[in-house]
């Protein structure tokens, strides 16, 4: 067995929860939101109060997983790591072959980053919009217009995020892998994540231990 | 249990938290900005989606379209000659309208905004149809009538007016809507408008008027929505 097929451990059980928990309220989010927004299927599926039942109790069930998350430390270190940007990230953003493997890209690339922060913002909008139209009596009539309309625009923004989520999900098998067991493969973690490699110390090889970076990675850094 | 290691702090600004405050504040400008904004832009785009073949347009939230609310399954098709209504409960002659029959009764027609109480509004939609005043009046309610109670014929939704309201100019059992027979999916072939309070207040698959003592709440009410449905900007 070559130094290649190592695996390495990239989420924990708790991330990986985290990640099956929202996924599972999001789709039900998403799929009434479909019966409740879509006139034919309102009228195919009909029972709008039980319809808008579900949808309301996912929708506020949503940010719970993420929430709960954050009592592991793992967790929060990764939302360290996905709410800053670097100077990689922005010139990824921009590049055109940003899969070429000339970027320092870590344990997410840009794109990752701005998908996640999307999702959580787009979640609180959402919350938020969704509170204004169901309990009627909050706010005047013009308010929960506006309430509709940005709640609308949102889901639709958000469903497109999800839809990409899968479809590069879908695309990467290995990638797939990493949510589903927690560990992904050296080598293709070094064409996705160097830098996240280059950084990992070499006990969390084979998952033997944890230990924090050890600055291999610094000499790839300007 | 295995962790991975920690990576080191990334270097960089925080802009997945400006990206949410910044969604944030967008959400804020549309709660308060977002109903004159989607007014403007369907005013802007309603010539485009006429000659939209495709249709798409109308499914996105661009503006004013009605969403078409079912609280039962299916709901089964009435045509002119399986359609009654029925007037009865405390008045001196209850009687069965076909559909004819009401086509040939007096008709008004009027133009007003469609308001859902949860936001979504449709800004000058045609009605026409006969004034619930009408039919009233031909079944001479009792004196001890204080109430209108509506079924619809999806056997589950009722709604309520109190008398004098139900009495107004503009409260209808409307045939036609948007310049056409109230289709199925409105509530056709009949349905109530009630003008001044929010959609709920209006009947689709309008079946039955029933005089009562007392305004019976009706099936959003026991689920929340206030018994008086009268649109306070």
């Amino acid at each position: 067995m070559g130094d290649s097929d190592l695996t390495l451990s990239r989420f924990t059980r708790v991330e990986r929860w985290v990640h099956r928990g929202t996924a599972l309220l999001m789709g039900t989010c998403l799929l009434t939101a479909f019966v409740l927004y879509y006139g034919p299927m309102s009228l195919a599926v009909g029972h709008r109060h039980v319809v808008e039942l579900v949808h309301v109790v996912a929708g506020y069930a949503l940010p719970v997983p993420m929430l709960l998350g954050l009592v592991s430390a793992a967790y929060r270190a990764d939302l360290g790591v996905l709410n800053r940007f670097s100077r990689d990230d922005w010139q990824w953003l921009r590049s055109r072959n940003r899969r070429n493997g000339s970027f320092a890209v870590g344990k997410f690339n840009a794109g990752q980053k701005l998908n996640a922060s999307l999702v959580a913002g787009s979640v609180v909008v959402l919350v938020g919009t969704g509170t204004l139209m169901f309990w009627t009596g909050l706010v005047r009539l013009s308010w929960r217009t506006g309430a509709t309309f940005v709640h609308d625009w949102f889901a639709l923004g958000l469903g497109l995020l999800v839809l990409g989520h899968i479809w590069f999900a879908i695309a990467d098998p290995h990638a797939r892998e990493g949510m589903r067991t927690g560990r992904v493969s050296r080598r293709w973690a070094e064409k996705e994540h160097p830098d996240w490699v280059a950084r990992l110390s070499p006990s969390a090889e084979d998952g033997r231990g944890a230990a924090s970076g050890t600055g291999r990675g610094r000499a790839r850094r300007r | 249990m295995t962790r991975p290691a920690q990576p080191e702090p990334e270097p960089g600004a925080p802009v997945g938290r400006r990206v949410v405050l910044g969604l944030l504040g967008l959400g804020v400008a549309g709660v308060i900005g977002g109903a004159s904004f989607s007014r403007r832009l369907s005013e802007w785009l309603a010539p485009v989606e006429l000659r939209d073949p495709t249709g798409l347009l109308s499914t996105l939230p661009l503006g004013p379209v009605f969403r078409f609310y079912s609280v039962t399954g299916s709901v089964v098709t009435r045509d002119a000659k399986t359609y009654r209504l029925t007037v009865g409960g405390l008045v001196a002659r209850p009687s069965t309208y076909r559909l004819d029959d009401l086509r040939s009764l007096p008709r008004t027609s009027f133009t007003s905004d469609f308001h859902c109480v949860t936001g979504w509004v449709v800004p000058g939609v045609e009605w026409a149809g006969v004034r619930l005043s009408e039919l009233l009046d031909r079944a001479q309610p009792s004196s001890s009538a204080k109430a209108v109670r509506f079924r619809s014929f999806d056997g589950v939704y009722t709604e309520s007016l109190p008398l004098d309201e139900a009495r107004e100019e503009h409260v209808v059992v409307a045939l036609e809507m948007l310049g056409g027979p109230v289709s199925h999916d409105h509530g056709g072939p009949v349905r109530m408008y009630v003008d001044g309070q929010y959609g709920y207040k209006s009947t689709k698959w309008l079946s039955g008027i029933e005089l009562t003592s007392d305004e019976v709440p009706g099936y959003w009410e026991h689920r929340g929505y206030e018994v008086d449905g009268t649109i306070r900007g």
